[in-house]
């Protein structure tokens, strides 16, 4: 009986390993379908606008809100243990170091998953549960080059920007706290940050910031060209998209900062 | 004209094509009937080379459309337009944009001359001036004829019908078995395919039918055949009886 249950057992682990790796597989085929796409005549430019607008003016409140109580909170927060060994003065390039490296990129890259690619995975999904992206194959159009393709010029476009001004807002944050509530000098504040952040640091930060931009067009639009069952499908394309957005965003942020340390 | 030869499809181990044999005549109004999941989509679907079979050929207009690459099927797909069941039509775009949308990826003409066309289509099917609305301003039976002006604006070979009057109420069914009807007269040189349940407007409308049952053909004839038959399985199609030789899911 036990050996049976351990035939079973890995049975099911071989199909299910080979069903994850044939989908892995399609997805490779979709992301150099976009590629490929995305450098071939005619640019959609007016999908590429609308697409800029949606994504970067849209989500500029948001971030622009989230960075600002982010460069704050991790302030006060680093500012009181600096307060111990009186050393204050480093708040300010403590928090725009960890914002450009890490929290600018990885904020944003949440952000825009939730607001963004739900947005996308959602209207993509409707357009599929409704015959429309069928309709667009039925009248020769390839929905990649459509649908996703002035997505992705558009994420990988304005993402990065997102990230600046998410930094950008976050020192402002600090600065308040540190100058108002912390006391530290203006002149040994911006001194400080301006001699320990440098521009590597906020080229890795970009770094990070178009690779997750990527991740989350991709993953969003492909749970939406996948999804099937109605209304439900729909809800279902959404939430898998967003929390596999999430994780491969985490995922990957562990290997390029391996990289960026390393190298 | 369009030829199905030994077409076979399987989804695992349920064969929806066995083998299908079928051919449908140029210049007429073909409706290929049969009940629920007897692949009538799944045929449509193959012609449209929006699916491949696991064996066969389909040929259309003496090509052989199963050994087209992917550029060439795009540029296949031109000759034909499609009415889908629930028109999916656009929701974030205008009436006229969605008219124009074929002709905006497709066409070189001036946008002055693609504005008329439209205008063109959407008279022909009893809309003229509505551009501006939305879909989901219109009625169910006025989304259907904003889809088929979409489908005819390229002035395409084929026109494909698929369930255009389930879920409609019997005036709009007539409408649309009018128009059908209507645009295969007004267009020349179209062949107009119908994927129906609905055999009254099956013996109404068609110059040709088609049953498909079990993956193949059952019947394929002209109205009157289909009247005169003494086939079991279309006979108990015909009546509704779920006493026969078909078999129910």
């Amino acid at each position: 009986m036990p050996i049976r249950t351990a035939e079973i057992a890995v049975n099911w682990l071989g199909v299910e390993t080979t069903a994850r790796l044939i989908e892995l597989g399609r997805f490779f085929v979709y992301v150099a379908d976009v590629l490929k796409q995305t450098f071939r005549h005619p640019v959609r430019t007016s999908l590429v606008f609308q697409q800029l607008e949606f994504i970067g003016n849209q989500s500029l409140n948001i971030i622009l809100m989230t960075g600002f109580f982010t460069g704050a909170v991790f302030g006060l927060q680093i500012g009181g243990i600096f307060q111990i060994f009186k050393a204050e003065g480093l708040m300010g390039a403590a928090t725009a170091k960890a914002l450009t490296r890490e929290l600018a990129p990885l904020m944003t890259g949440f952000l825009i998953s939730g607001r963004v690619g739900s947005a996308m995975t959602a209207e993509i999904a409707t357009m599929r549960v409704n015959e429309q992206i069928d309709a667009m194959e039925a009248m020769a159009v390839d929905p990649v080059n459509y649908l996703v393709v002035p997505r992705f010029i558009a994420s990988v476009a304005i993402i990065p920007m997102l990230c600046i001004v998410f930094i950008f807002i976050g020192v402002i944050g600090a600065y308040m706290t540190g100058v108002g509530i912390f006391r530290v000098d203006v002149g040994i504040f911006i001194e400080k940050m301006t001699q320990i952040v440098n521009t590597r640091d906020i080229w890795n930060g970009l770094q990070k910031s178009v690779v997750f931009s990527v991740l989350m067009c991709l993953i969003a639009c492909r749970y939406g060209l996948q999804a099937s069952g109605g209304a439900k499908g729909v809800g279902v394309a959404t939430t898998n998209s967003v929390v596999v957005s999430l994780l491969a965003i985490l995922g990957c942020d562990v290997i390029i900062t391996y990289l960026q340390v390393k190298f | 004209m369009i030829e199905f030869k030994n077409v076979r499809k399987a989804f695992g181990k349920r064969v929806v094509l066995d083998d299908l044999d079928l051919v449908i005549p140029p210049g007429k109004i073909t409706f290929i009937i049969g009940k629920s999941g007897e692949g009538k989509s799944v045929t449509i679907k193959h012609l449209m080379g929006l699916m491949h079979p696991d064996h066969g050929q389909i040929i259309v207009d003496g090509e052989d459309i199963t050994s087209l690459d992917h550029e060439q099927l795009r540029l296949y797909r031109r000759k034909f337009g499609m009415l889908f069941q629930n028109a999916a039509l656009f929701d974030s775009l205008s009436v006229g944009e969605n008219v124009i949308f074929p002709l905006r990826e497709h066409s070189r003409m001036p946008v002055p001359s693609m504005l008329e066309r439209v205008e063109e289509v959407l008279s022909l099917v009893g809309l003229p001036g509505i551009q501006h609305k939305y879909p989901t301003e219109l009625s169910t039976g006025e989304k259907k004829r904003v889809g088929l002006a979409r489908a005819l604006v390229t002035k395409p070979k084929f026109l494909l019908y698929d369930e255009p009057t389930t879920g409609m109420d019997p005036l709009v069914s007539e409408m649309i078995d009018g128009l059908i009807v209507q645009v295969n007269r007004d267009v020349p040189g179209v062949s107009s395919i119908v994927i129906s349940h609905d055999l009254k407007a099956a013996l109404a409308t068609a110059e040709n039918i088609v049953m498909l049952y079990q993956g193949k053909v059952a019947l394929a004839g002209s109205p009157d055949e289909f009247r005169k038959t003494k086939d079991p399985v279309v006979r108990q199609f015909f009546s509704g009886r779920v006493e026969g030789p078909m078999e129910f899911l």
